[in-house]
């Protein structure tokens, strides 16, 4: 018997053909060639443009807004102010504290207050300048510190103390027991400055509303099905009347996550003009949009054995969340979620709030609220190993979670493949010959990090499915995969398109691919936390393997033979034990159509329930985590301070990459990134009470351009997830984790200088050095945390400790936890 | 000729003599892929919106408006050029590339191609900054060291890729160019 082709072959022996190769992504070449439409590449006849005028002042009472002069500009259409849209948002069920447009009150410089559609952008403008508003300042809240003194007015009338928007406290075992059996119990404080995701595409939302009630809007928003749903809220429309369609995004890094005020005030003004209304953010607004990484000071107390295990670990975060909600509690429950997925931790507590502050809101960045951590445990068990006597490596490699295993905060491991992560960066880098022996400012620094393949539970609470995906196959051998999944970049559209091929045996390069469009598209929660290829990857295979199940029931019919040997690969359907018994996909198609009636399959995906119980337990679970490693070696130049990365090795388990040279393109861009956070880039402000953002512009925010780009060395660990499609898991986030905290200890072994925050700024180093040589403590960071009357930790018994995930106090626990994403 | 390529880019082209009275509209003729477009549009109105606008060549996109960030490059007669700086009114009959013109009859430009095997785009939206960025140093220098590369697109800022795909993609397109049979290395498509 011949076998025809490879693709028929591995078919013939089960193994897999498309994924894990390394295809083009199938939207590749329109993208190359420009013809990706982008939200503001959408041009409709008629249609209006919308500027915003935003709040010039941090913190201040609206006394009044005078629109009348603006309303008279000729070209002008409609104005529209807060009153007019008065019903709240925001992305958290329990932080609806945004409006379209601020109506008594403005929280930062950037906050919107009244909106212009007119016949062109410049007429807006000129409008916006027309409108007067009256301010009535009030005192600024500017800092953490500052938020938790209690002197300055409350930004917000809700939060768990004033201006304090949450505050947590968990306890899983007995910490300080945990503490006192310790041979070491080390104590840091470090602080991550803020940042945000400076996407290459300025946001952008064009809406048509016609007479008969119905509204569309074309949005680059990561979260179609959220943005729906707040659109339904504050229009007071139906949602069936509604259709959100997310245009590509031209990256989005998470910033993209929220409903934002834009996309409602287009979408008022196109029903209250019957027009098309179209926004594009400058660069500027794209600043005070946000949502980027919380700064974040954390203290750290851990007990460690003489081998390195840990006893007992106290972890406290403090977050700086600007000036309003978004995914902050969420974000807040995730700077203490995951210290325990990569060392056994036997006993933790974290405690952790959120503070209102007069800046532009922060939100979920790559990594969501897991950086932060991530940054202060790496560096922190750095300094240990050194107390220890222990190699930094060493002492990872023995005390590794195990696969299968719950943590002390019940969060359920699958697959776990650090240890292999680590292995391989160490032999890589030379590790073992060249760790602590390179000369003096050059260093080596080793560190790892964890994320989560996608959250456990939804953002607001139900029973449905997180990912679905409906598959229509034609007659003609055409297949089109509808899934509610947005394309970012990271190659979400290809996935589908690589799943489907897979189980049906065709080229992905002729498969439809129909995405993000709530009309036609069965809902997928959106681009965030890591979640798209593992869910909506799931549901196309489940949606596949119902297709295929028809085909092959038809085609076995008409061959008289068993099902089983049925098989698919080429675009062709053929008998596995008599190769020249075959017909084309499409042939298939008709036979199947020709038995069944139209042929139409549906799949969809919901993650496992998650063994904790306790409030707050919704944050952290994830159906498959994600590990990697990262050696980083840096130049430090002692006499100015600077530090460049020369080369980062990293390895990242993936279960299975789908598409290798994608995933390798994450990889490097999380490198990127990771790169930026830790050396340059930070959203500061300046003034002492007016809070004015200090740069917001490409120029001045510096991020990486080529010529502070590192080599990296990318190694994809690849142990198949039994939760993730053909075993995979996420790689668009996790690999940034270790980052930041690789290239800190790596600063360390160059020049024997700590510096505990970052960005690692040439002024940090030098402050540092400055004091190994005036022999005091060579150390530059955060001298102290503030004080806060923390609420009683929720006690909950570790796994190990007879628990069964829930509170020890019942009154106290609420089924799954009140807050998720 | 080799000659060392500017980082920054020819920058703003301050408008010639016959301009031009403040809010007035010009009428003039620009060169665009080759082919003739008749516009009138206000003296101020840069060379980026007239693409996207008045012509509509969307495939040229803005990052920033203020010319930091090299998405929105076009070549002006073969050079890089920042067009949300550019006046059409002082280009003159100069020859405006933008990314609808690299492709031929024969397909996607050398460059594209390698970007699309590589993964080089990921959200694509700096995209044809770069891909027009790394055309006129190939035309300029066929074989450009990795340094050099990293000099020519220094302007242009990309968030996704962390730039290392888009190198290995234009030294794929360079040996191409020059006739060689270049295929992606085994570690390119699936690390180390």
């Amino acid at each position: 018997m011949a076998v025809k082709s490879p693709a028929r072959k591995a078919a013939t022996e089960d193994r897999l053909r498309v994924v894990g190769t390394s295809l083009p992504k199938v939207d590749a070449v329109a993208k190359v060639t420009g013809r990706t439409r982008f939200a503001d590449d959408l041009f409709l006849p008629r249609m209006l443009h919308c500027r915003m005028l935003r709040s010039t002042t941090p913190h201040a009472e609206i006394v009044s807004i005078d629109t009348q002069r603006a309303e008279e500009h000729p070209g002008v259409v409609a104005v529209l102010v807060g009153r007019d849209l008065p019903t709240p948002y925001g992305i958290l069920p329990v932080s609806q504290d945004e409006h379209a447009l601020c109506i008594d009150k403005v929280r930062f410089i950037g906050d919107p207050v009244a909106a212009v559609a007119a016949i062109d952008e410049e007429t807006a403008f000129e409008a916006c300048e027309l409108i007067e508003v009256e301010y009535a300042p009030l005192d600024s809240v500017v800092d953490i510190e500052d938020a938790l003194d209690g002197d300055d007015p409350a930004i917000h009338p809700y939060g768990d103390a004033h201006n304090v928007h949450k505050a947590i406290a968990l306890e899983f075992g007995d910490v300080e027991a945990g503490l006192a059996e310790a041979d070491l119990v080390q104590e840091d404080l470090l602080f991550y400055e803020g940042n945000t995701h400076l996407p290459m595409e300025q946001h952008a939302a064009l809406a048509d509303y016609r007479p008969d009630d119905r509204l569309t809007l074309w949005s680059s928003t990561q979260t179609p099905h959220y943005v729906h749903r707040a659109l339904a809220t504050v229009l007071e429309m139906a949602p069936s009347r509604i259709r959100v369609i997310a245009t590509p995004n031209g990256g989005g890094f998470g910033g993209k996550s929220d409903p934002f005020n834009h996309e409602i005030v287009v979408a008022e003004l196109s029903r209250r003009t019957g027009r098309p209304v179209k926004i594009c953010l400058n660069r500027e607004e794209v600043f005070y949009c946000h949502r980027g990484r919380h700064p974040t000071l954390m203290w750290i107390k851990t007990g460690f054995k003489q081998d390195g295990s840990i006893t007992g670990m106290h972890f406290r975060s403090f977050l700086d969340g600007g000036a309003y909600g978004s995914y902050g509690v969420a974000s807040t429950y995730y700077t203490g979620a995951l210290q325990t997925v990569t060392y056994p931790v036997a006993a933790y507590k974290f405690e952790g709030l959120r503070v209102f502050t007069n800046k532009p809101p922060c939100g979920p960045k790559r990594g969501h609220g897991t950086p932060q951590p991530r940054f202060a445990l790496e560096v922190h068990i750095d300094k240990a190993a050194e107390k220890l006597g222990l190699d930094p490596a060493r002492m990872r490699l023995d005390h590794l979670v195990e696969p299968d295993s719950v943590t002390a905060n019940y969060l359920k491991i699958g697959s776990m493949g650090l240890g292999a992560c680590i292995e391989r960066v160490v032999a890589e880098s030379g590790w073992n010959d060249r760790y602590g022996k390179l000369p003096e400012g050059k260093g080596l620094g080793l560190a790892c990090g964890s994320y989560i393949s996608g959250a456990g539970l939804p953002i607001y609470w139900n029973n449905m499915p997180h990912s679905g995906v409906q598959l229509k196959l034609d007659r003609g051998g055409g297949v089109t995969v509808f899934c509610g999944s947005t394309e970012i970049g990271q190659g979400s559209d290809s996935v589908l398109a690589y799943v489907v091929a897979e189980v049906l045996g065709i080229n992905p390069f002729e498969i439809d691919i129909v995405t993000a469009d709530t009309s036609l598209t069965p809902v997928d929660l959106g681009s965030y936390s890591s979640r798209v290829t593992l869910m909506t990857g799931n549901a196309a295979l489940q949606a596949a393997e119902r297709a295929r199940e028809l085909l092959v029931r038809s085609v076995a019919e008409k061959w008289d033979v068993p099902g089983v040997r049925v098989a698919m690969a080429d675009g062709q359907v053929f008998d596995v034990q008599d190769p020249d018994c075959a017909m084309t996909f499409a042939e298939a198609v008709v036979l199947a159509e020709s038995k069944f009636g139209t042929i139409g399959t549906v799949g969809s995906y919901t993650p496992p329930r998650s063994p904790g119980r306790y409030r707050g337990a919704g944050v952290g679970p994830s159906p498959a985590y994600s590990y990697s490693a990262t050696v980083a070696e840096v130049s430090v130049d002692v006499d100015t301070g600077e530090t460049h990365v020369d080369d980062v090795w990293i390895a990242h388990d993936i279960g299975q990459a789908i598409n290798p040279v994608v995933a390798i393109g994450q990889v490097e861009g999380s490198v990127y990134m990771g790169l930026g956070e830790a050396l340059m880039e930070e959203m500061t402000y300046r003034g002492n009470r007016n809070i004015v953002h200090h740069h917001p512009s490409m120029l001045e925010y510096k991020s990486p351009t080529t010529h502070e780009m590192c080599r990296v060395h990318t190694y994809l660990i690849e142990d198949p997830d039994p939760n993730g499609p053909f075993g995979a898991k996420e790689v668009g986030q996790g690999p940034l984790l270790p980052i930041p905290p690789a290239i800190v200890n790596g600063v360390y072994d160059a020049v024997g200088a700590r510096v505990d925050e970052v960005p690692v700024t040439p002024q940090k180093v030098l402050a540092a050095l400055k004091r190994r040589a005036k022999q005091e403590e060579p150390r530059e960071g955060p001298k102290k945390a503030p004080e806060f009357g923390w609420p009683e930790a929720i006690q909950v018994p570790p796994p190990w400790a007879g628990g069964d995930g829930r509170a020890i106090d019942e009154r106290r626990e609420i089924g799954g936890g009140g807050v998720r994403t | 000729m080799r000659r060392p390529y500017p980082a920054g880019r020819l920058g703003f082209m301050a408008p010639t003599s016959k301009a031009i009275e403040a809010g007035a509209n010009v009428s003039l003729e620009l060169r665009v892929n080759g082919e003739p477009h008749a516009v009138s549009v206000p003296v101020h109105k840069t060379l980026l919106e007239v693409l996207r606008e008045d012509i509509g060549l969307t495939g040229t996109k803005h990052g920033c408006e203020l010319g930091e960030c090299g998405t929105c490059t076009v070549l002006v007669d073969g050079q890089p050029v920042l067009s949300c700086l550019a006046l059409p009114a002082a280009l003159g009959g100069r020859d405006v590339t933008t990314v609808e013109g690299l492709e031929s009859a024969n397909g996607l430009h050398p460059v594209q191609q390698t970007f699309v095997e590589l993964g080089a785009a990921q959200c694509g939206y700096c995209t044809p900054g770069f891909v027009l960025a790394a055309k006129a140093l190939l035309d300029d220098n066929p074989q450009p060291s990795r340094a050099e590369i990293e000099t020519a697109l220094g302007g242009n800022l990309c968030r996704c890729t962390g730039y290392l795909k888009i190198y290995e993609a234009v030294e794929l397109a360079a040996a191409r160019i020059r006739g060689e049979p270049a295929q992606p290395t085994r570690e390119m498509l699936y690390g180390g």
